[in-house]
C-alpha cells in the first residue's frame, strides 16, 4: 500500500522533474570570432588614403625601432575612421602588414577593446549611457526617444543605414545626465525633446550643437553657485595670532 | 628589431628563465657566479640567484606549488593565479610563477591565506568548467581535476546555473590532429606562447574580453605545424585533445612504454601507450638532449600507420605472379635457396629507412658469409675521401643540445623544420633568445624564424670554404665565437656532393680551428633517416647506384621503401627478397616477402643523427606472423648453411660493440674527432662546383608522409589534405 501511495506521489512530481533543465543564454552583443559577410571579408581591398597615410607614417614615428608595435591602436582607430567608423577585417590585415606583425596579434587588439567596431554600422553611432547616474535621470525615455526617431534597436542599425545604437556604460558624464555621444560628440542634460532635435538635425545631415542642453556652460551648478560663493580668503587665513608677525 | 616583446625580453634574460641554458656551459665561458639570496621556503631555507621566482626557488626544496599557466619551458604568463602563495609582510598573496625571490622572503606555501587563496582561484575557474569530466579524454590526467581534488573546497556554492549559466563557448576546427572543446578552456594561454615561441606560427591568440575572452584563431583558420601536437600535452584541461585518439582509452587502462621514434633522424624519445596489444598514441619523453619535452606531428600521429598495411604473413610469389601467403617454412627455404644458388658477386643487400641496428649487422654479416660484399644503404654518402670512415663526417658533431649555445648558424641544402623539427625548434630557441642569426644557402623555405638567404647555388659553398667569397656571411662566420655549420644529407646524392662534402668540411674545419673554444665543433651533415648512421657505422655502403649498375641476381631488402630500388633497375630474372613490416615500395616489387616487426614492436638498438644510440622497447607484439628483423635474418642465414653466430639479443649486441662501442653505449654520444683528417684526405675532392641546391621536403604538406609507416597513417593523409586546404582558404 505504502509503495501504491508512492508511485502515486511520484506521478503528481513526475511531470516537472522530467522537464529538460536549461538556462538563459548570456551573450556578448557583438561576436568574439570572424565570420565573412558580404561587407566584411579578407577579399575587400582596405589601403590608407594618402592623406591617412602620411598619419601613418607620422604616428610610426612616434615609436623607436622595434617598438613599433606600440602604433597598433592609434592606426586601427585611423583605419576605423577612415572606413566610416568601424574595423573591417581587411584593415586589420592591413594593420598587421604595416607594422610587420603576425595577423592574430592585431585582432586581439581589434577585439579586446570596444570601441573597435567590427561590423558595419551607421554614419552616427549613438552611444546611449544607461549606467545608474543617466538611468536615474531618465536615459530610458532618452534611449526610447532615439529608438522611435531612429526606427533603430540597440546593435543594429537603422533602416536607412545612417543611424547604430549602442547601450553603453558610464562616459564620464554623470553631472550632465542624462547624455548620448554621437561618433566623436557628447551631448548632454538631454530631454526627449533636445533628443528628437538632435537625430533630426543628424537626419539632415546638419551637425547638431554638442555640449550640454540645459544652459550650462560645462558642469557647474544650474542655478549658479551654492557654495565657495564668497571672496576667496587671502593669505594667512585662520593662522592663529601668535604665529602671525 | 627585438625578436620578442620586451616585457618578454626582460623576463627571458633573468637567470631563472634560462635555467635549462644556463646549465650547458662551454669551454670559454666563465661564468661569473652570482651571489645568491637566502629564502625561506615553509622556514627551509634555500639559496637561490636574484632573479629566480619563488615558484622554483620552491622547487628546489622539493615543494611543488600547484599552477596552470605556468610552464617552464615558455614566457611567464602569471594570469591563472592558482600559484598564489602567502608571503610574510606581503599585505595580499602573490602569484609564485612571477615573484621573483628577494632576500630573507618568508614563503609560506601551506598556510591558512594561502590555502583559501588556492581554493578561491579554484572556485572561480570551476565555475566556467563545464562538469563533463565522464565524457571529457583528459580526464585522468587533467591537471584542473588533479588540483581540485588536492586544493579545492569540498562542496559547491555554485548556483548561477539557475541564473546566467555556464558560459559556453564555441569550437574551434583547427586542424585533423587537434580536437577543440573550448567551453572546457581555462584560459591559461599556455598553447598561444607554444605556437607563438617555439613553433613559431602566431595563428593562436585571445579574443574579446572578460568573460567573453576565447581561446582561438578569431578567423577560420587551421593551427598547422610541424609542432602542433605538443599544445595537447600543454593544455592543463580536456580543451585541446588528441583528435584520432579521441574516446579511445583512459590514461589507466594503458601499459606505456618507453621508446625512441625513428620517423625522423633525431631519436626523440618516446613513450608509447597501448592496451590489448594495440598503439592507441605515442607521446614525447623528457630527454634535454634531444626533444626536451616536445615531440613532432609526425612522430606522434603516425602511429595509427602501424596498424594498416602490414605484412602479416610471409608470401612467395606463385607460379602466376601473385604474391601468395605460405609458411614461414616455405617462404625461408626459397629465400635460403635463391641465396644460395647466387654467386656471390651478383648478390645485394639494402637497408632501409627504418632499419635498426641488429638487423643491420645480422645482415650484413650474413651477406659476408655467403662472400658477399655487397651491402648497401638507400641514402647516399660520397665515398671518396674518408668516405664513412670517419664518423665525424657524417653526424651533427655539435649535438642537438649544443645547437642552443651557437651565435651563428649556417644551413646549406637543408629545410631542418621538415627534416628535423625539434632541430629547428632548438635553432628558433637560440634565435629567440639568444640573438643567434641564421644563414641558408639552398631554396627559400619557411623555417618559420628570420634568416639571410644566401643563395641557392653551390658555388657559394666553395667561395666561402675558400675564402674568396664576397658575402657578408664570411665575415660574420668567421668573427662567430660558437659558428654552426649543418650540411642536408640530401646534397650529397648529386655528383657534386663529394665536392660539396669537400668543401663544407673546409668552411667548418677552417672555423674550428680558429676558435677559443677547443672543444667546439663546427661541422654537421644532417641525415634524413633513423637508420643510416647506424648502417654507415656497421660499415654499409651508402647509396645503390653502382651495385645496382653491375646486374644483381638476388636482393635482400631489408625495409628498403623508399623506391630507389626498382624493378626496372633489375634484370629480369632478379629474385627480390623483402624483409619489412609495411606493404610499400619494397614489397610490391617482392618475390619473397618476410614480414618483420615496426620499431615499436621489437628491442633493438637505433643511433641519432648525432651517433646517440638508443633503445626501443617492445610495446606491443608483432602481427600475425611477422618477427623481429635480426631473428628472421638469423633463422634464414641457418636453412641457407652460412649459421650466424649469436643466437640471443645479448649475443647480437656483443657482436654490435664487437663492430662499434658506441653502437651499444646507450644514451651516450661519443665526441668525435679526426676532423683534420677527414679534411686533408677531401682536399683532392674540391673540385669547382655549379649547382643549385634543392631540398624535398619544402612546404609543410611534403613532411607528413616520408616512409612506410607514415606512408600508410590515414591521420598523416588528412593532415597533408587539410594543409592543401588551407592554402585555398581566405585566411
Amino acid at each position: 500500500m505504502l509503495s501504491s501511495l508512492r508511485s502515486g506521489v511520484q506521478f503528481l512530481w513526475r511531470v516537472p522533474s522530467r522537464a529538460l533543465q536549461t538556462t538563459s543564454t548570456l551573450q556578448h552583443d557583438s561576436l568574439f570570432v570572424h565570420r565573412d559577410t558580404l561587407e566584411d571579408n579578407s577579399s575587400i581591398p582596405f589601403e590608407f588614403s594618402p592623406a591617412n597615410q602620411k598619419r601613418v607614417d607620422a604616428l610610426l614615428a612616434i615609436y623607436p625601432e622595434g617598438h613599433k608595435r606600440g602604433a597598433m591602436i592609434p592606426l586601427l582607430d585611423l583605419a576605423q575612421r577612415q572606413n566610416g567608423g568601424w574595423l573591417p577585417i581587411s584593415a586589420m590585415h592591413k594593420v598587421a602588414e604595416v607594422l610587420n606583425l603576425p595577423r592574430m596579434r592585431v585582432y586581439e587588439v581589434a577585439t579586446f577593446y570596444t570601441m573597435f567596431i567590427r561590423r558595419p554600422i551607421g554614419k552616427y553611432h549613438v552611444q546611449v549611457c544607461t549606467t545608474t547616474p543617466c538611468w536615474l535621470r531618465g536615459s530610458d525615455v532618452v534611449l526610447n526617444a532615439i529608438k522611435e526617431a531612429t526606427g533603430c534597436e540597440v546593435g543594429g542599425n537603422s533602416p536607412c543605414g545612417k543611424f547604430s545604437i549602442s547601450e553603453v556604460e558610464c562616459l564620464g558624464a554623470c553631472v550632465n545626465a542624462p547624455m548620448i555621444q554621437v561618433n566623436d560628440d557628447y551631448y548632454e542634460d538631454l530631454t526627449v525633446e533636445d533628443t528628437k532635435e538632435i537625430i533630426d538635425k543628424l537626419k539632415k545631415d546638419e551637425k547638431p550643437m554638442p555640449g550640454p542642453r540645459s544652459g550650462r556652460f560645462a558642469s557647474e551648478p544650474l542655478g549658479g553657485l551654492t557654495s565657495l560663493t564668497e571672496e576667496p580668503t587671502g593669505p594667512g587665513f585662520g593662522l592663529q595670532d601668535a604665529l602671525k608677525s | 628589431m627585438l625578436r620578442q616583446p620586451l616585457t618578454r625580453a626582460l623576463a627571458l634574460s633573468s637567470p631563472s628563465r634560462v635555467a635549462p641554458l644556463a646549465a650547458r656551459r662551454f669551454a670559454d665561458q666563465v661564468q661569473a657566479q652570482p651571489d645568491k639570496v637566502e629564502v625561506f621556503i615553509d622556514d627551509k631555507p634555500v639559496y637561490v640567484p636574484p632573479g629566480t621566482t619563488v615558484l622554483q626557488a620552491a622547487a628546489e626544496v622539493g615543494v611543488e606549488i600547484p599552477r596552470f599557466c605556468y610552464h617552464e619551458r615558455l614566457a611567464v604568463a602569471g594570469n591563472c593565479r592558482m600559484c598564489l602563495v602567502e608571503v610574510e609582510k606581503s599585505p595580499k598573496p602573490v602569484a609564485a610563477c612571477a615573484m621573483p625571490v628577494m632576500k630573507g622572503m618568508r614563503v609560506k606555501t601551506n598556510s591558512d591565506l594561502t590555502r583559501k587563496a588556492r581554493e578561491g582561484v579554484m572556485e572561480f575557474l570551476l565555475v566556467n568548467h563545464p562538469l563533463d569530466c565522464p565524457i571529457c579524454d583528459q580526464g585522468g590526467e587533467c591537471d584542473l581535476q588533479d588540483q581540485s581534488m588536492a586544493f579545492g573546497s569540498d562542496r559547491s556554492r555554485f548556483t548561477d546555473i539557475h541564473f546566467s549559466g555556464k558560459r559556453a563557448v564555441e569550437d574551434k576546427d583547427v586542424g585533423p590532429l587537434i580536437k577543440t572543446i573550448m567551453t572546457r578552456c581555462i584560459h591559461c594561454t599556455r598553447c598561444i606562447r607554444f605556437a607563438s615561441e617555439v613553433a613559431g606560427i602566431d595563428d593562436l591568440g585571445t579574443t574579446g574580453r572578460g568573460t567573453d575572452m576565447q581561446v582561438g584563431t578569431y578567423v577560420e583558420k587551421m593551427f598547422l605545424s610541424e609542432l602542433s601536437g605538443n599544445v595537447i600535452d600543454l593544455c592543463p584541461v580536456g580543451a585541446l585533445t588528441s583528435k584520432p585518439y579521441s574516446f579511445a582509452a583512459r590514461p589507466w587502462e594503458t601499459r606505456r612504454i618507453d621508446s625512441v621514434d625513428v620517423l625522423d633522424p633525431l631519436g626523440s624519445n618516446i613513450v608509447v601507450a597501448t592496451r590489448t596489444n594495440e598503439v592507441l598514441r605515442i607521446l614525447p619523453r623528457t630527454n634535454e638532449e634531444i626533444n626536451e619535452e616536445w615531440l613532432s606531428d609526425k612522430s606522434r600521429f603516425a602511429c595509427d600507420g602501424l596498424k594498416r598495411q602490414r605484412l602479416v604473413t610471409p608470401m612467395v610469389k606463385d607460379s602466376r605472379g601473385n604474391l601468395t601467403p605460405v609458411e614461414w617454412e616455405d617462404a625461408i627455404v626459397a629465400a635460403a635457396r635463391a641465396l644460395r644458388d647466387c654467386p656471390s658477386d651478383k648478390l645485394l643487400a639494402v637497408a632501409g629507412d627504418l632499419a635498426d641496428a641488429e638487423s643491420l649487422v645480422a645482415l650484413k654479416d650474413f651477406v659476408n658469409r655467403l662472400g658477399s660484399e655487397n651491402t648497401c644503404t638507400e641514402q647516399f654518402f660520397p665515398a671518396e675521401g674518408s668516405g664513412t670512415d670517419l664518423r665525424s663526417s657524417y653526424l651533427l658533431n655539435t649535438k642537438i643540445a649544443n645547437v642552443e649555445g651557437a651565435d651563428f648558424v649556417l644551413l646549406i641544402g637543408t629545410n631542418v623544420r621538415f627534416e628535423a623539427p625539434l632541430l629547428n625548434a632548438r635553432i628558433r630557441k637560440a634565435f629567440i633568445h639568444k640573438e643567434t642569426d641564421v644563414a641558408l644557402i639552398g631554396p627559400k623555405v619557411d623555417l618559420t624564424y628570420d634568416y639571410t638567404h644566401v643563395g641557392d647555388s653551390a658555388s657559394l659553398v666553395k667561395d666561402l670554404a675558400t675564402g674568396t667569397s664576397s658575402n657578408e656571411i664570411l665575415k660574420r662566420l668567421e668573427s662567430a665565437k660558437r659558428p654552426v655549420v649543418i650540411l642536408g644529407a640530401d646534397q650529397l646524392k648529386t655528383e657534386e656532393g663529394a665536392a660539396l662534402l669537400a668543401y663544407t668540411q673546409e668552411l667548418a674545419l677552417r672555423l674550428q680551428d680558429n676558435l677559443q673554444d677547443k672543444e667546439w665543433k663546427v661541422l654537421n651533415v644532417l641525415q634524413r633517416t633513423a637508420s643510416q648512421v647506424a648502417a654507415l657505422d656497421i660499415g654499409y655502403r651508402p647509396g645503390v647506384g653502382a651495385a645496382l649498375a653491375a646486374g644483381p641476381r638476388v636482393v635482400y631488402l631489408l625495409g628498403a621503401d623508399s623506391g630507389i630500388v626498382t624493378r626496372e633497375a633489375l634484370p629480369k630474372d632478379a629474385v627480390v627478397i623483402y624483409q619489412g613490416h609495411h606493404g610499400d615500395a619494397g614489397a610490391s616489387i617482392a618475390d619473397i616477402v618476410l614480414p618483420g616487426a615496426a620499431y615499436t614492436e621489437k628491442r633493438a638498438t637505433y643511433v641519432n643523427a648525432e651517433g646517440r644510440a638508443q633503445q626501443t622497447l617492445v610495446a606491443v607484439t608483432p602481427p600475425g606472423l611477422a618477427r623481429e628483423d635480426w631473428k628472421i635474418i638469423r633463422a634464414l642465414s641457418e636453412v641457407a648453411g652460412a649459421g650466424l653466430p649469436y643466437d640471443t639479443l645479448d649475443e647480437v649486441r656483443e657482436r654490435l660493440n664487437q663492430v662499434s662501442p658506441a653502437l651499444v653505449a646507450y644514451g651516450d654520444v661519443q665526441p668525435n674527432n679526426y676532423f683534420a683528417q677527414a679534411r686533408a684526405l677531401a682536399k683532392s675532392l674540391q673540385k669547382p662546383v655549379s649547382g643549385k641546391l634543392d631540398v624535398q621536403l619544402k612546404q609543410l604538406e611534403d613532411y607528413f608522409m616520408t616512409d612506410a609507416i607514415s606512408r600508410a597513417s590515414p591521420t598523416m593523409a588528412k593532415c597533408v589534405q587539410a594543409v592543401l586546404k588551407q592554402k585555398t582558404a581566405p585566411y
